[in-house]
């Protein structure tokens, strides 16, 4: 509305009021959760393929998966403590722990998944190159726990599913914002960590087995579609609550965040699930590296529009 | 004993002692606020009224700041005040984030999250908060909500009906109530912030959140490069036009 336009007679307007914060939560909790869902992801894709193929068929897969998740894990945790007022306080979640806080059981549990992921890459690596440091006792050490890395792995399978989910619940918690609501978000945590995951894996997959490319094309389909699906539920249909509606203002025509809302369902989805569709009938290396290239890009526009639209209304 | 507030906003006439009251007990830093007075024009010329609505932390039954913080830095007293531990407060902002109210602000001295208190350290000592003794209307009406004689329980009852509570529908249980209030006056969606209508200034929305140099990097960087509260002296704000300022922070947010 401009200055010299009538404002109605039941219109309400602040004619003065202090700053109001904005954004609380901006990029680096973005990318916390885009890094948190690669880590968690490749986990959860790679057991499924461990599942329904052999070893053999995918030959990098053992030590590039946990590779892969610690260095994104590590990405998670790095901006998780940066975005932190009082990152050196850390240190606190661990020594008083408030279990009701979805904070507190996340940063555990994230840690321990780290922790095991971290011992599963080391030995990995040190099984891969066996020629590297080759007299170094920690070295010598690791290649001889290939034992422990097969014990470990069902509990970093099993981990992974709460790991990738509670950052739903964190925003469950989020009281003041309408629009996170926890059933859909925990699916929708758990879709993106299967579809950065696939994502992942196809960008490494190129010695891997027909049928195994097969496979990731098939994850990837399924979750962009589904994950869609429920952007697009919540986009037409989520009118129930005034915040929502309101929220979701800055995302429909008009709002100031319609570009990227549609970039991001473009980029992370549409054109993902095209592509891996046909791919079911021919394997196209070019064209999926390129699926996987965009959906990661549109996850991470998709979550950092969802995470800043419902901090834009005001709430008092 | 479980302490309430109230406020009357029929009798409220938008002085802001009480803001002022509580920015000096409480040494709030500048851009925080624990307790503000909201300016909400109504109608249109020459048919306009304005209200003024007090807001500060609600102290909540069910406090979903309490419920979110990771570290219990935020906590309840046995008189049901919601208190902050600031000296174990890891600043990650998930009370900001839960608060329904938004009565929770970063404070960009000490980097960690604060708010009205409702004057703990005064009641501790047998005084009222700052804001009620300061209100010249007695506007503000603070006791026990649970003890029927206190001032707070006979006026809850004398105005039972128009008694609100703000987002009721949040189930928080607010132990904040308010006298005459609308949905406009207490609903935040149901007036605009246009820009240009603002009184006195055109800063709408903070540009950062607490220090912004807070970050690690700031923190190894900032003995070589500067300290972190440089700009935030009283003189730059003395200094910083407000409409260049307004201008450029008003795109970050707000109900258009």
């Amino acid at each position: 509305m401009d200055h010299g336009s009538v404002i109605e007679a039941t219109h309400a307007v602040v004619t003065l009021d202090v700053a109001l914060p904005g954004i609380i939560w901006g990029w680096m909790i973005t990318l916390n959760m885009w890094a948190k869902s690669i880590g968690t992801g490749v986990i959860l894709v790679g057991a499924f393929l461990l599942y329904r193929h052999k070893k053999e068929d995918m030959p990098n897969l053992r030590w590039l998966m946990p590779l892969i998740s610690f260095i994104a894990l590590n990405v998670f945790l790095l901006f998780t403590l940066v975005d932190l007022h009082q990152p050196l306080r850390m240190v606190n979640i661990f020594l008083h722990p408030h279990w009701t806080s979805a904070i507190t059981v996340g940063a555990w549990m994230a840690s321990l998944f780290t922790g095991l992921i971290t011992l599963m890459a080391a030995i990995a690596a040190a099984n891969h190159f066996p020629d590297a440091l080759r007299h170094n006792p920690i070295a010598k050490a690791l290649r001889g726990m290939n034992g422990l890395y097969e014990a470990v792995f069902p509990f970093v399978v099993f981990l992974a599913f709460p790991v990738t989910m509670y950052t739903a619940i964190i925003m469950a918690q989020s009281s003041a914002r309408e629009l996170w609501a926890a059933p859909a978000e925990v699916i929708q945590m758990l879709l993106a960590a299967f579809m950065v995951g696939s994502a992942s894996f196809i960008l490494i997959a190129g010695s891997w087995s027909k049928e195994a490319k097969k496979d990731l094309a098939m994850v990837l389909m399924l979750s962009v579609l589904f994950s869609f699906l429920m952007y697009m539920g919540e986009y037409f249909f989520s009118y129930k609550a005034a915040e929502v509606e309101a929220t979701l203002a800055y995302i429909h025509s008009g709002g100031s965040y319609n570009v990227q809302f549609w970039s991001a369902m473009i980029l992370g989805y549409i054109i993902p699930f095209f592509i891996a569709f046909g791919s079911l009938k021919e394997d196209n290396r070019i064209l999926m590296k390129f699926a996987a290239i965009t959906t990661l890009i549109g996850l991470y526009l998709a979550k950092s529009t969802w995470l800043e639209i419902p901090q834009m209304i005001p709430l008092s | 004993m479980k302490l309430g507030f109230l406020v009357d906003l029929n009798l409220c006439m938008g002085c802001k002692g009480c803001e002022i009251a509580c920015k000096v007990e409480n040494e709030v830093p500048l851009s925080s606020w624990r307790l503000r007075v909201k300016y909400i024009d109504i109608g249109t010329f020459p048919d306009t009224s304005r209200s003024f609505t007090p807001l500060r932390c609600n102290h909540c039954e069910n406090a979903p700041c309490e419920r979110i913080c990771p570290v219990s830095a935020l906590h309840y007293l046995p008189n049901g005040i919601v208190n902050v531990d600031s000296s174990r407060c890891i600043g990650c902002a998930g009370c900001m984030m839960a608060c329904p109210y938004g009565a929770i602000y970063m404070d960009p001295e000490s980097n960690t999250a604060d708010k009205c208190t409702y004057c703990a350290h005064r009641i501790e000592t047998g005084m009222m908060p700052a804001c009620v003794v300061a209100c010249p209307v007695e506007a503000n009406i603070f006791g026990d909500v649970e003890d029927e004689t206190s001032h707070i329980s006979r006026y809850i009852m004398e105005h039972q009906g128009s008694v609100q509570v703000r987002k009721p529908e949040k189930h928080t249980n607010p132990k904040h109530f308010y006298v005459g209030g609308g949905n406009q006056t207490l609903n935040p969606l149901a007036h605009e912030r246009i820009e240009g209508y603002g009184l006195f200034n055109n800063i709408t929305h903070l540009d950062t959140l607490g220090d912004p140099h807070h970050s690690i990097l700031d923190r190894f960087l900032t003995p070589i490069f500067g300290g972190h509260n440089d700009h935030l002296k009283n003189e730059s704000f003395v200094d910083m036009p407000n409409d260049v300022e307004g201008h450029e922070s008003h795109e970050e947010g707000g109900h258009h």
